[in-house]
This record gives structure tokens, sequence and C-alpha cells, in this order.
């Protein structure tokens, strides 16, 4: 027997102790003053034979991770096949996401598209329209750059008060991965563009091989300065949820233009005006005007721990205070945390410096006193760009816009160790 | 001049793409590929083919393939979108954002409808049910009387009722320009009190006890066990690649039946244990009057019917609710019959 029993699974440890505060002593063996028996006596994996190799030829983490997932919220959306699910970030740390646990969003469904099947048309104003295979992509130089990739609607169901209790419900719809892919730049340019003439105002239509298509217009500048035909993530194949076998990857623009299982490319002197452009992915202000080709998504951040999922179990004294940061329109220079909802402010430390159109992963290490905290972070990015509240957002947009909500998130901490998710004054 | 260009190294090669370098890669798309795939309808009704299409032509196609979601006048099932409706809301607490009240552009719906829909079985409408629902729609929104038809000659003199209800995005002035600069570090504020909490909505999923289940189930079903061995036998009986080829056919029925454990009512009823039922049976779930009728006719489900029902579900029960073209390969029909009858009832 080498596996501990599901009591003890780290999930229900939480629970135990933010509930009750039993799990203090457990968290703190340095005090113990009887022998732990952990130490003292001989464990059957001490002892005993471990899993040998390829047991799991590949492998998902150890089943006492198995509450590390995404989730949905059922209420949301009509059905499974069109809607959206969470990375679980409340307890991931770093910046990388792991692709088995990065949120999903489909519009008619996760397709199976083999890569001999696979097809991808570059046509309209091009000098020759061209039919690309797999194999034929994977000929041309590619390169390697990490980007997140957020829905426009993340933390949309924020706008009108606290909603969803956890990070990963509230800021989710969020992941960053190292891709693999050709430039669309090459691409376009191995169809050529005089055909199209002058580029300024060209635009491209990307679509997919699913039944949605999800067709976005994209400007002829973004397609030709740092969007990417991508075919790996994180080094492995791209995952059937996330566009398998090539999807487009967009840096720093909202998600729903990362076209998956991508199959055509053209080259156009407008947009198309497509659903996904003018009924979705537009923001309604306050007198009924919206805002149509919001791309960029705004600097923006959250602590994910402690948070309403990561409760703290360990009682007062040193606290690590962790989250992330990222911006749209480039690298966060800065990330500020405040544990009185707003009133005070400290710096906090930056694992790495920011890159641009990427996760930024933040530390606060403090030492708690015990007391109830309204915690609080703030990003700023190269452009000066200050993360706004809920207020100022509100102020310019009203409680409508569903879409780009980067206002600064609050959670209350409890003596208890216990957070929620709140709005404060 | 679009305002998001801004000097960068992607401007300085704009005008001058003759620099690229060819890899000789690739090769040249056929017309016929690119007219199948190029289906795209710009606002000025380019791209749109030939057809027409009125109102009460596009009421019995919207009825038949759409209304199973959208409802019968466009007004949405449960949480599926609606289509019409919303008029002067958009300013409103709660702005109800159609076609008819949102949408600036009539080629959105005439582009969506082609290339997506119906849900579960797009790319299935000929052109000139394209119109006819696009026509119905516009209907359904009080935006056109029942003479009206639709077609690509009139297209473009539809103008729709929000079409000026847009700006383009105009952050960078209304928000960015006032929130730059070095942030308030100390006394920011004198005052912080809740005014809003999550757990009173208690609207948020509740993480379950995961691995606990999983220990629950295997108990279950180790004392299950007798059980479970007579349904392997039944199984067995049955040409397994067959319902594995059943299962590949199922996709189809996915966007509106469930099937197995924990299988739900959608907007198809439940279909575990359909083989060998009497029709119109699952709890909880709403038939259609045509198969209540051929039911109480003691219509009973067995390979026969259900193949006859899924070639030509229109034709075998006239006004069926199911909104599905049918299945024309033998093949598929006996594989769907074998993935359905793997499904014993419980």
């Amino acid at each position: 027997m080498s596996k501990s029993n599901p009591s003890t699974s780290r999930r229900a440890f939480l629970k135990g102790a933010a509930a009750s505060g039993a799990g203090l002593a457990a968290a703190t063996a340095a005090t113990a003053n009887t022998p732990d028996p952990l130490i003292t006596e001989v464990q059957p994996w001490a002892s005993g034979l471990g899993d040998g190799v390829d047991v799991s030829p590949y492998g998902l983490p150890i089943s006492f991770e198995d509450d590390v997932i995404r989730r949905n919220v059922e209420w949301l959306t009509a059905d499974t096949i069109s809607s959206i699910n969470f990375t679980p970030i409340h307890a991931l740390d770093g910046t990388i996401t792991p692709q088995g646990c990065a949120f999903e969003r489909h519009h008619s469904g996760a397709i199976e598209l083999r890569k001999e099947d696979y097809r991808l048309m570059i046509n309209g104003l091009v000098d020759r329209p061209l039919v690309f295979s797999y194999a034929d992509l994977e000929r041309f130089p590619r390169e390697n750059h990490v980007y997140f990739c957020e829905c426009a609607a993340n933390t949309g169901m924020e706008w009108a008060g606290a909603q969803l209790n956890g990070a990963q419900f509230t800021h989710g719809m969020i992941h960053n991965m190292e891709y693999t892919g050709v430039p669309l730049r090459t691409l376009l340019e191995e169809a050529g563009l005089d055909a199209a003439g002058e580029l300024k105002d060209k635009w491209i239509y990307v679509e997919g091989a699913d039944a949605s298509s999800n067709g976005r217009s994209i400007p002829m500048e973004k397609a030709l300065d740092d969007v990417l035909i991508a075919f790996k993530a994180n080094g492995e194949a791209l995952r059937k949820e996330h566009g398998y076998p090539v999807r487009l990857v967009v840096p720093g623009w909202e998600g729903n233009m990362w076209v998956k299982w991508i199959r055509r490319i053209e080259v156009m002197d407008g947009p198309v005006e497509s659903r996904e452009e003018t009924s979705k992915y537009t923001d309604v202000l306050e007198n009924g005007i919206a805002r149509k080709w919001t791309w960029e998504m705004d600097a923006k951040s959250v602590v994910t721990s402690p948070s309403p999922q990561a409760p703290i179990t360990h009682g007062k004294g040193p606290l690590v205070i962790t989250g992330l940061a990222w911006s749209g329109r480039g690298a966060i220079t800065r990330v500020d945390v405040s544990k009185d909802g707003g009133m005070t402010w400290e710096t906090a430390r930056l694992a790495k410096p920011g890159e641009k159109m990427a996760l930024t992963r933040f530390y606060l290490d403090t030492d708690w006193d015990g007391e109830e905290m309204f915690l609080q972070s703030r990003a700023i990015d190269e452009t000066g760009y200050v993360q706004p509240t809920k207020t100022q957002l509100r102020e310019v947009r009203g409680l409508n816009s569903i879409y780009h909500n980067n206002c600064i998130q609050t959670w209350w901490v409890r003596p208890n160790g216990e957070a929620e998710n709140v709005e404060v004054s | 001049m679009l305002k998001f260009l801004k000097i960068s190294t992607a401007l300085v090669l704009l005008g001058s793409p003759a620099l690229a370098e060819n890899f000789g890669l690739g090769r040249v798309a056929l017309p016929e590929e690119i007219a199948a795939w190029d289906l795209d309808v710009r606002p000025d009704g380019t791209g749109l083919p030939a057809g027409s299409g009125d109102v009460l032509t596009g009421e019995e196609v919207f009825a038949d393939k759409c209304a199973v979601c959208h409802g019968d006048f466009a007004e949405g099932v449960d949480n599926w979108p609606k289509l019409a409706g919303g008029a002067d809301t958009l300013a409103d607490e709660d702005p109800l954002k159609t076609v008819g009240s949102y949408w600036p552009y009539l080629s959105t719906t005439w582009d969506y409808v082609n290339r997506s829909m119906p849900f579960g079985d797009a790319q299935s409408l000929a052109p000139d049910e394209v119109y006819a629902i696009v026509a119905y729609i516009l209907y359904s929104n009080d935006l056109v009387d029942e003479e009206f038809v639709l077609s690509d000659e009139t297209f473009a003199d539809f103008e729709m009722p929000n079409a000026d209800g847009f700006i383009l995005d105009n952050r960078l002035e209304s928000e960015h320009a006032l929130w730059v600069g070095e942030p308030c570090m100390e006394n920011c504020k004198t005052d912080v009190s809740v005014t809003m909490r999550a757990m009173v909505l208690d609207v948020t999923p509740q993480e379950e006890a995961s691995s606990t289940e999983t220990e629950e189930v295997q108990v279950a079903a180790t004392e299950d066990a007798p059980a479970k061995e007579a349904k392997v036998e039944e199984v067995a009986a049955i040409d397994p690649e067959l319902i594995k080829a059943g299962e590949k056919v199922f996709k189809k029925c996915k966007a509106c039946h469930q099937i197995g454990e924990n299988a739900k009512n959608r907007s198809g009823p439940i279909l575990t244990g359909i083989v060998g039922s009497a029709a119109g049976q699952v709890e909880g779930f709403k038939y259609s009057k045509p198969l209540m009728a051929m039911a109480e006719d003691g219509l009973v489900w067995d390979e026969a019917s259900l193949q006859e029902f899924l070639a030509k579900p229109k034709a075998f029960m006239k006004g069926t609710k199911m909104s599905f073209a049918g299945l024309k390969k033998d093949a598929d029909l006996a594989a769907i019959t074998a993935y359905l009858g793997s499904f014993p009832k419980e």
C-alpha cells in the first residue's frame, strides 16, 4: 500500500484546516512535542516498492492533485458544446499553464482533425492562392514564444457585483503557453502580397475548420507583426481542445481571435463583420452604444493565493501572497499589493522581469498578523497604464460591457484563513 | 487611416511585400477549392450567392430546423440565443441583444446561418433556405411584413436598426489617458467597508470531493458485480466494431441527445435504453404531438423502426421537432442502432 487514503488529500486537508483550524498543528511540525511517527516509524513507501516505469506511458498528475482541474459554471451557457471552463489558477504557480488544465472555449465543440486531413488555405488579395498541408507548415522556419491567451469575457460575470467565489471562476479564462509555430507573415509572403497593393488599409479574415468557423477579421498590420501559426504548445502537440493540429496565436489580443483548427486566411480590403465581431465581442456602454474592435487585453492582475479556493491553513506568521499579472499592450513592469482594501500599497517582487504579452508571477513575502485582510493587486505595464478599480471602469463603461473587465479584485481574508470574493468601498 | 496604426517594424515593411523570399512550399489552391471554402459575406452583400426567400417559406424552414433551440417565434428556448425582440433596450439595465435590436449588418446573419447553422448540422442549408430563414428572422423582429422577399439583389438595400450603434475602440483616449502615472501608495482612502459579497449570491459551483466519489463508485460497482457481468455478456453478443463505428455516427446526435450514465434530457430526450422501448417514454421530456400520436398508436423503437426514422425523420414522422436531415448510408444506420443498443435500460 503506497497510497494515502482520500481523506488526507490536499483539498480535504485545506477544507478541514480552514474550517476548524485543526490543520494548524499538522502544518507546523517544527513545534511538535512528541516524535512524529512519519519520521520515527518506517513508512510503507520507505520499505516497499513503487511503480515501475511505463505504468503510465503518458502521465497524469498524481491522484492527490486531482482537484487541480478545469471547472465549468453550468448556468452560464445552454450547453457544454458551446461553452467555456476555467483554469485552476488558484492552485498553479510559476507562469506556464499545463495544457491539460488550460481553459477551453468552444463554439461548436472540440473537433478531432488528423494532421493528414489538415489543410490551410490562403486566398483573396494574394499573388498565388495556396494550400498547405501540415507537413508543409513544418518546413517553414519556426519560432518559439510564450504568450497568454485570455478570453475577452474573463471576469465578465463580475461587472454588476462580486459574484463567483474563487480566482478560478473570476479570472480563470486565461492560460499561458510556450508556442512553436511559423510567423503568419512568412505564409502571407509565400502567397505574395503584391496583389493587395497598399497594405495599410488591408485586413485578413481567419476561420477554423469546425462547424462554428469562428471567423474574425484582423488588420494587416497585426497579421504581419507577431501573429503565429502554431502547432506545438509547451513542447508537445496542441491538445484537441486547443485546436489540434494548428491554431492561430494573436499575442495580447482577445482569445476569440486565436482561431483553433485554422483552415483559411483571406486577404481582404475590409473586415467581414462576422458574428463574433459584431453581435459578440463588442462592448455595450451605458448609453447603449457599443465599442467594437476592442482587441487588446488591458493590464490586469489577480492574487491567486490566498484566495477563496486557496485559504490560509497555517495561521499567523510567514505568508506567501502570490498572483499573476499580464498586459496585452506589452510587459508588466510592476505589481503592487494592498492588504487593506487599497488604503496602502506595497510593491511586490516579480519572479522574473515581465515579458511582453505573457503572464508575470508576483510574490509578496509577508508576516501575517492573523487579522483580516482585504487583499488586492494592481498591475502596471510598460505603457505606464495602471490597472483600474471596478468603480473607475464602471464610471466609463456602465455595467453591461460583459467583455474586458480588468478591474482590481478584492479577497476578504478572515482570521481563520478563509477568503471571499467581495467588493469594497 | 485606421487609428490603431503605429510606427512599428511591421509598418516599415508594409509598403514592400515584394522583398519576400519564397520557399516554394504549398500548392496553388484550385478555383473549386476556393469556392468551397470562401463563403464569407460582407456588409455590402459581396459573397452572396444568387437566390431568394420569403417570410412564409422562412417560417416553415425555421420551424423545421431552428425552432428547437430558438423557439417558433425566434424568442429562444431555455438558455439558447433569442433572435428576436429587445428593440430599444440597449441602454436599459438589462439590454436584450438580438439580431433585430443589436446586430449592425444583415450580412452577418446570412453569413452565420449559412456557415454554422443549424447547430450540429452546419452547412446543410441551400441558399434559398438561408434567404428564407433570414427573411423570417427579420419578420419576427417586426422589421418587415409577411410579404417580404429577401434576395441577393435586394439585400444591400436593407439597413439594420442598430447599424449606427457602434463606435471604434476608444479606450486609449477615454481610459488610458486617465489611468497612467505613479499611483497612490499611502493614505489612498480613509475608509474600507464591504459593499458586496459573493457568498450572498451563492452561485459558485461546489467543489466535489472527487477522490472520495471515485471510491464510492468503485465500491458500488463491486457490490453490483453480477449485474455488471450480465451486461457485459449482452454487449459481447453485438459486434464491437459496429458499436465503435456507431459512436462516431452519434457525434451528429450529440448536440441534442445524451446517452449512458448521467445522461440528461437536452433539446432531445435521453437515449439510454431506447432500443426495444415504446416511443415517448422518457420522463420529463416534452415530446412533439406527432411523436405522442405515434406512441399512442403503439410505436416501439426496435432496430427497424429506428433505422426508418433516422434515414428520413421528416418522412417517417411528419412534424417531428427533431431537426435532423437523416442518415444517408445504410452502414451508418446499422452502426447507430448498434451503438444505441449498447446502452440497455438501467
